[in-house]
Formats: structure tokens, C-alpha cells, sequence
């Protein structure tokens, strides 16, 4: 099965580096395919963030996300901007405090999301101490509600993926992020 | 040519090259032994000389000496010697070019270059035109000078190129002429011991086109010229810039010390990593 | 044992060449290709190798062909513009029997155009790009192992020809990520130095037209020079059988080859009625798009643009009736396709813009032709 993933919010968050952890887990540590792909374009100075991910059983031919089946959002311009390519009875992911969903409730309702709130920025300050790595608070997140990686996995690539010394911190903030969605 | 009257410098040539291809009364013979001589004094191993050249009729000069030897494209010799030099920084490397090879289409090389201090010696022969296409007008054709693209004298103003090097970083740069030899060969000694970027400028004399074209018609008329038009960088240095118009400031304009490119690339790898820079890698399987 | 990496395709590209024997870098950056240089900037002063930021493309591609010549095999990485200044160089590479490795990471062109956006538009480049005759070698990766992979291959097919190799990558390939696998007993073609005699000829005339090349430094008192040159390396420029020899060895040496330098992959060509054919990032597509149609649809991926594998194209087009070449331009590879099946209906699905084909665009495609 193939499954189309795109995480979207501001530059800074830490975007890019959450899909690499899910390519990473998936095609490193739970025997799947992956392929990452960002955006370059001047969108990614500044402003927007945007990085998706294709996770499959089978061999990843065409490497590009066309309609995602999981879209997650940590800025409600992102929300608003890429609501509109998610998959009828896909899943939506939002960090409620940096995104309203009341904005594409009828993209919602027509097209049966399921949605996700997960606290991602507010876990990570007020839980971990550290905002940046809301990201991973992310991940953690992602994982419980998609199950399109492993946890084991998602810890192996964290670690291999994170600056060294910043290991701890980021599992706790994964564990953190999983926890939200039990 | 009888045993006792052999150039003594022959045992560097490709002998199997000669006759060369440079006109009657072009100043590059007397440059090439001043060369031999100044390597022969500053002790060099001949057999540790690569050169390399860019094109026009002072890069030939590196096709009659019998060492490794690159003849590239137009004005980039300082890039291939660049690279040639990183990749073993063993060896001498000496770059022959002219004024239309190193300043024109080379210019941006021969800044960065002398930026990067890397260690080359650079006999840049300038004769003011361009020689091998026919006598058109230089980036050092004085301001007036005639050339078949300038047929009405030219209008702009020369560079000077021994300041611009030592401007750009170069840690030994001088400028002579091809009539006061016995100062050339030691500037090129000096240069060749330097251990960083060394330019020695030699204004020579192209008899065959700036001599034509500026109704200096023989060699001994254009060494005259260039005599009566020296001046040493002493007595410029005291002179206002309207005296020294036309005239040919020659001395040292850099000597002194400074970080080398080669030395600053390998210090990397040996002070952060413990390896040193491998040479003749190409060769090997295990690395 | 063998490791596994989830990289992007640039990093495996820098990789691979650190794996192939490169210890020499030279550059000038320029997206989308910069991670390349960035990566080696990194990694080659830890195993003994040199990278150096020269200060244009014109300068980085002489700097590789004297490092070549200083004993390190040597490589450049660049996307259009650069390669556009390359040139000049580049043909002094083939001239003078250098092996060199350039990488040229497209982006939508011509002129600075989509400098974050994917195409091929410089494959004639490659082809072309300098003055005069002569044979390249290219290779157009389709995915990030295929990158490192090819990159190797690259380095040796260069040492093994003495002829410069390009790699043809595109944006898509140079910024995915994907798992790579590095074995470690990776083939590695070393250069040969020639024997010590008095007769050794630097640009001997001989049958497979290589011969072996020596360091400077190592005695050889070679003269290399872009001039046409006799065996010895001579220049002599006005005699006309001198130059026709040497060229014809330069092209020769890579065209007597073909068999062994020519590279496609192919699935259900046999009995296709349709056969795409593509090369670099949009195979993807392709294969994607042949997976889906339940018509009598068949690809070949094209490992080596250049020297065109002809005698492949010809062969797995042979029982079709018609081919679309699916290429990010508005036609390059489709008219070397066109030029060696004649007796088919060669279209093309040339996209611009900057996104791959997508496998939707080529079974529409598929579609208006017809097929069974």
C-alpha cells in the first residue's frame, strides 16, 4: 500500500526534518520504502515549509505526493493552502495552537477528514522545556494516530537524525507527542 | 654550432621541438634563459618542474622544455594550475603567460589566485599586444599605442599589472624588462623560493607587431625605448603620476610572508582529521 | 557489510565519489547541485582529499583537468549555467585525454530560469556543448542509489577511457532522499602508469585507443596541450592526417566501446505495442504509468544518454508500433530516438516547467496514441 504524506507549516519548525525522520524509520528500520521530497522554491525562504513523504510497501516509482492521505498542519496558512489536496476520508493533523480548523470545516464535512488535534508547540514548551522541538512532538503523534511507522523505528531514526547530545530530549518529546493521541 | 658555443641551457630543452616558432628579435629566448639561469640559482631540481600555460605565443614556452608540461586553454592557466598544484603540492609549478592570457581573458584568475597565495611562480611576458593573432591592442597597450584593432591608437588606460598582483594578495611581485636581464633572474629566483603566489612581469618587446604598428621597427629600437623609458621603483615612488606617464616602473612590489593555499588545504585534513592530503591517489585501489 | 543510508540524491552522489577514489574537488555553487560540493567540503579532508571553491565554473572545470593531471582523480559538480561556462574546458578534457567527472545537476533552463525546478534540458550539452568532434560518455541516474551508483561508474568508465564522463542527473534526483545501500566491495577502476621506456607515447595511436597516463612528477616529461598533437603530444597543427588520426581516435576509442559502455533497462518490450522511453527522474513515471495501464505498453530506461545506445532502442522497438520519448524538454533524446527508428510514429511527451511527468500526463498520453 502506498500512502502520501504531507506536513506543512512555517520555516523554522522543523518541517523538513520531521519527514526525514518518517523516510528515515520507514525505509531504514521497518523494511518499507520511502522517498522524501521539500520544496526549494522561494516559498521555502522564509514563510512556508512544506515536506512530504510517499511510505509503501512495494517499490516508491513516481516520488512525488500528488493527493496526500495524511496531511499535517502546523500553520493554519499551510492548513488553508493544502486542505484542498487531501483525499476524500483522509487524515488531517493539527497543532490547534498554531491552526484553527474551524477555517476548513467544510472541506471536512464534504469530504469525510478525519481529524487530529495534537498540541504539538504547547506539549513541547510546556512539557519538554523547549519549543523547538515540537517537530518531533509531531512525529510522535503522527505515528500513534497513522501507525504508517513504528514506534521502534521512529526512536531508531530520531536518534541517528537529531544533533548528538539532543538524543534524550528529542525521545522524550516523541514519547510526548505519542502519548497525545492515546 | 661548434661543441664550446652549445647555449649552455640546451640540456632543458625538447631539443626534438626545436626550431621554435618566435620571431626574430622576440624578447621570450632571452626570458627562457633567464629562467634556466634563476632556477639554476635558486638550486631547483628541473626534474621537480611541472609548468603549465594558457594560450598565446608566451605559453609556448613551456612545449621546448623538456618537463610535464600543460598548455591549456586561453586565460586559464592559473585554474588547471591550481588544480595540478593542490593535487600535489610536491611539485614546482611555474605558469608562463603573457598580458592578454593573464590580465584579459585570465583576470579574474590571476586576482584570485594571488588572493588565495597559493604557491606558483608566474612569469606573466607582457609585450603589449597580442602577438599570435596578429597585433591587436592589450589590456597593457599603453594609452595611444597602435594595434590593428586600434587603428586610430588606443583610448584606454592600461592596468599595471605587478601592482594589481600585489594589490590582490600576492606575497612576492616585481616588474623588469627584458634589458635589464641580471634583475629579472634574481626577482624569478626569488620568486621560485617564494613559498606563495610569485608574479614577475616582463615587459618585452614584440618587434614583429607593437614595433610595426608604433614605428619601432627593430628589436634594438624597442630595447632603447624600454631603457630610456624605466624608471626604478625608488626614484617613482617619489615621482608625480604626470612624470610617469609612459613610463616603466620596475622593482619589487610584494615580498612578504602570509598563509599558502596548498599548506591551508592540507592542514585541514592533518590538524582535524589526522590524515595528510594523499598524493597520486588516482593510482589506487585501497584508499 | 553492507550500510544503509536515507539520503538525498546529491549527498549520494558526493558519496559515491569518495567511494570511486575522487580526492579532488573543485566548484563554484549553484543550486540545485551546491549540496554536492557542500557534502564534499566536508567529507574529502577526511580521507586525504582536497576541495577547493574556485572562483567560477570556468576555473573549476581547469582545476579538475590539473588535478587529473597532478595524479587525483578529480570531479566538479553544476547545473546548466555552469556547465554552459564549463565548455570550453570541457573540450580541452577530450582534446587532451583527461578523466574527469562532472556532474550536472538540471534545472529549468535556459539561461539562471528555474534555478529550484527539475529538467533535462542540457542532455545536447553534453552531447555538444564544445566545439568540435568528439564522443562523450553521460549517465542519467533515476533514483539517489542510482546516483551514487553511477557517479562510480562515472570515475571508472573515465579512467578507463581517459575521456571526461558526465553524469546527468536532474533537480528530483539531486534533492529526494531515498535508502541507498553501499556495499562494501565496490569495483574500482585505478589509473594505469605507464611502463618507464624511452619509447612510451603519451597519445599513443593504439587499438582500443587508451593508453596509460602518468602523474607529473613522475618522469614522463609529457607535453599536454589542447593543439592537435602527434603521439608524443607534439603540437602540429597544420598537417591534416595528424589531426584526422587524432580525432578519429579520440571519437573512436568510445564508439569501438559501445558494447560495453551502453546501458538501458527494459520491461514488456517484447510483445508492447507501445514502448516509452525516458532517462533520468521521469523513468519514475514512466514505470509507474506501465504498472497502471492494462494496454500492451512497454519502457526502456536509458542508463547512458551518450554514447547513445542505438543498437538497444533499435532492438526493443522492434516489435512496436510506435514510441514516446517522455523527457523533461521540448525534445532532445526524441530525436536521437526518432533518428534510429525511422519505421515507427516517435512522439513526444516533453514537459517543461519544472514538476516530473506525472504517470497521469503519460497514460493520457498512452490514450490519444491508442494501443491495444
Amino acid at each position: 500500500m502506498r500512502t502520501e504524506i504531507r506536513i506543512c507549516g512555517f520555516g523554522g519548525q522543523g518541517i523538513i526534518l520531521a519527514g526525514i525522520i518518517l523516510g528515515k524509520s520507514a525505509s531504514l528500520f521497518d523494511g518499507k520504502e520511502a522517498v522524501q521530497t521539500q520544496s526549494y522554491g522561494p516559498e521555502a525562504r522564509g514563510g512556508a515549509s512544506k515536506c512530504e513523504v510517499v511510505i509503501s510497501d512495494t517499490k516508491v516509482d513516481y516520488p512525488k505526493v500528488q493527493s496526500p492521505d495524511i496531511l499535517v498542519a502546523m500553520s493554519n496558512e499551510a492548513l488553508i493552502k493544502y486542505i484542498v489536496d487531501l483525499k476524500d476520508n483522509g487524515t488531517l493533523i493539527v497543532d490547534p495552537g498554531t491552526t484553527d480548523v474551524e477555517d476548513v470545516k467544510d472541506y471536512i464535512e464534504e469530504h469525510n477528514i478525519k481529524v487530529y488535534e495534537a498540541p504539538a508547540t504547547k506539549t513541547a514548551t510546556d512539557e519538554i522545556g523547549l519549543k523547538i522541538v515540537a517537530n518531533i512532538v509531531m512525529v510522535g503523534a503522527i505515528t500513534k494516530i497513522t501507525g504508517v511507522i513504528s514506534k521502534e523505528a521512529a526512536i531508531k531514526a530520531i536518534e541517528v537524525s537529531v544533533p548528538a547530545g539532543t538524543e534524550e530530549k528529542n525521545i522524550s518529546a516523541f514519547e510526548a507527542g505519542y502519548a497525545l493521541a492515546e | 654550432m661548434s661543441e664550446g658555443k652549445q647555449n649552455r641551457f640546451l640540456p632543458y630543452l625538447r631539443e626534438d621541438r626545436l626550431p621554435h616558432i618566435f620571431c626574430p628579435g622576440c624578447g621570450n629566448g632571452a626570458i627562457i634563459n633567464a629562467f634556466l639561469a634563476a632556477m639554476e640559482k635558486a638550486e631547483m631540481d628541473f626534474d621537480n618542474i611541472a609548468m603549465v600555460s594558457g594560450i598565446g605565443c608566451s605559453s609556448r614556452i613551456p612545449g621546448y622544455l623538456n618537463c610535464d608540461s600543460l598548455h591549456t586553454t586561453h586565460g586559464r592557466a592559473l585554474s588547471f594550475a591550481t588544480g595540478l598544484k593542490t593535487a600535489n603540492k610536491d611539485l614546482d609549478v611555474v605558469v608562463f603567460t603573457g598580458d592578454g592570457d593573464a590580465a584579459s581573458i585570465g583576470g579574474n584568475h590571476l586576482i584570485h589566485a594571488a588572493r588565495r597565495n597559493i604557491n606558483l611562480t608566474v612569469i606573466c611576458i607582457n609585450n603589449n599586444i597580442y602577438g599570435m593573432t596578429g597585433g591587436q591592442i592589450s589590456p597593457t597597450s599603453p594609452k595611444g599605442s597602435f594595434g590593428t584593432t586600434a587603428p586610430y591608437g588606443n583610448q584606454d588606460a592600461p592596468f599595471k599589472l605587478a601592482e594589481l598582483v600585489a594589490a590582490a594578495g600576492a606575497t612576492y611581485s616585481a616588474r623588469w624588462t627584458t634589458v635589464q636581464i641580471e634583475n629579472l633572474v634574481t626577482s624569478i629566483k626569488d620568486g621560485l623560493k617564494n613559498p606563495g603566489f610569485s608574479f614577475i612581469e616582463v615587459a618585452t618587446q614584440c618587434p614583429t607587431y607593437f614595433g610595426r604598428k608604433n614605428k619601432l621597427k627593430t628589436p634594438t629600437a624597442m630595447a632603447a625605448v624600454m631603457k630610456a623609458n624605466t624608471v626604478f621603483k625608488s626614484a617613482a615612488d617619489r615621482m608625480r603620476p604626470k612624470e610617469l606617464e609612459g613610463k616603466i616602473v620596475v622593482g619589487e612590489f610584494a615580498n612578504t610572508q602570509r598563509d599558502e593555499f596548498t599548506e591551508n588545504v592540507d592542514k585541514i585534513s592533518v590538524e582535524k582529521f589526522g590524515k595528510r592530503t594523499l598524493i597520486n591517489s588516482a593510482y589506487e585501489t585501497e584508499l | 557489510m553492507a550500510e544503509e543510508f536515507f539520503i538525498q540524491g546529491n549527498e549520494a552522489c558526493a558519496k559515491g565519489a569518495i567511494a570511486a577514489g575522487c580526492r579532488f574537488f573543485a566548484g563554484y555553487p549553484i543550486t540545485p547541485s551546491t549540496e554536492v560540493a557542500e557534502t564534499l567540503a566536508r567529507e574529502l579532508p577526511k580521507v586525504g582529499g582536497s576541495f577547493v571553491q574556485m572562483e567560477d565554473e570556468i576555473a573549476s572545470a581547469g582545476a579538475i583537468i590539473g588535478a587529473s593531471w597532478g595524479g587525483a582523480k578529480a570531479m566538479t559538480a553544476t547545473s546548466g549555467p555552469g556547465i554552459s561556462l564549463m565548455q570550453e574546458n570541457i573540450g580541452y578534457a577530450f582534446m587532451s585525454e583527461t578523466p574527469i567527472v562532472i556532474v550536472d545537476v538540471q534545472r529549468g533552463s535556459p539561461s539562471t530560469a528555474q534555478p529550484t525546478m527539475a529538467a533535462q534540458g542540457d542532455m545536447m550539452q553534453a552531447r555538444w556543448g564544445s566545439h568540435g568532434d568528439y564522443e562523450p560518455i553521460a549517465l542519467s541516474p533515476s533514483s539517489v542509489q542510482e546516483f551514487f551508483d553511477f557517479t562510480i561508474k562515472a570515475f571508472n568508465l573515465a579512467e578507463q577511457y581517459r575521456v571526461p564522463v558526465f553524469v546527468m542527473a536532474d533537480e528530483v534526483i539531486g534533492h529526494m532522499r531515498e535508502k541507498i545501500i553501499v556495499d562494501d566491495d565496490i569495483e574500482i577502476v585505478a589509473r594505469v602508469r605507464p611502463e618507464k621506456s624511452d619509447d612510451y607515447l603519451p597519445f599513443e595511436n593504439i587499438e582500443n585507443g587508451t593508453t596509460p597516463m602518468p602523474a607529473f612528477g613522475d618522469g614522463f616529461n609529457i607535453h599536454v596541450t589542447g593543439l592537435t598533437h602527434d603521439e608524443r603530444g607534439y603540437p602540429d597543427t597544420n598537417t591534416p592526417e595528424t589531426h584526422d588520426k587524432l580525432i578519429q581516435r579520440i571519437c573512436d576509442k568510445v564508439l569501438n566501446n559501445r558494447d560495453k559502455i551502453c546501458s538501458v533497462r527494459s520491461e514488456n518490450c517484447d510483445d508492447a505495442d507501445i514502448v516509452l522511453v525516458s532517462y533520468g527522474a521521469p523513468v519514475r513515471s514512466v514505470v509507474e504509468a506501465v504498472n497502471k495501464t492494462d494496454k500492451k505498453v512497454g519502457y526502456i530506461k536509458i542508463d547512458t544518454p551518450w554514447p547513445f545506445p542505438e543498437e538497444q532502442i533499435k532492438e526493443l522497438t522492434a516489435n512496436a508500433s510506435d514510441v514516446i520519448v517522455v523527457e523533461m524538454n521540448l525534445g532532445q533524446m526524441y530525436y536521437e530516438v526518432d533518428r534510429v527508428v525511422k519505421d515507427k510514429n516517435v512522439h513526444l511527451l516533453g514537459v517543461i516547467g519544472g514538476l516530473l511527468p506525472t504517470p497521469d500526463e503519460i497514460l493520457e498520453k498512452i490514450d490519444e496514441i491508442g494501443g491495444n
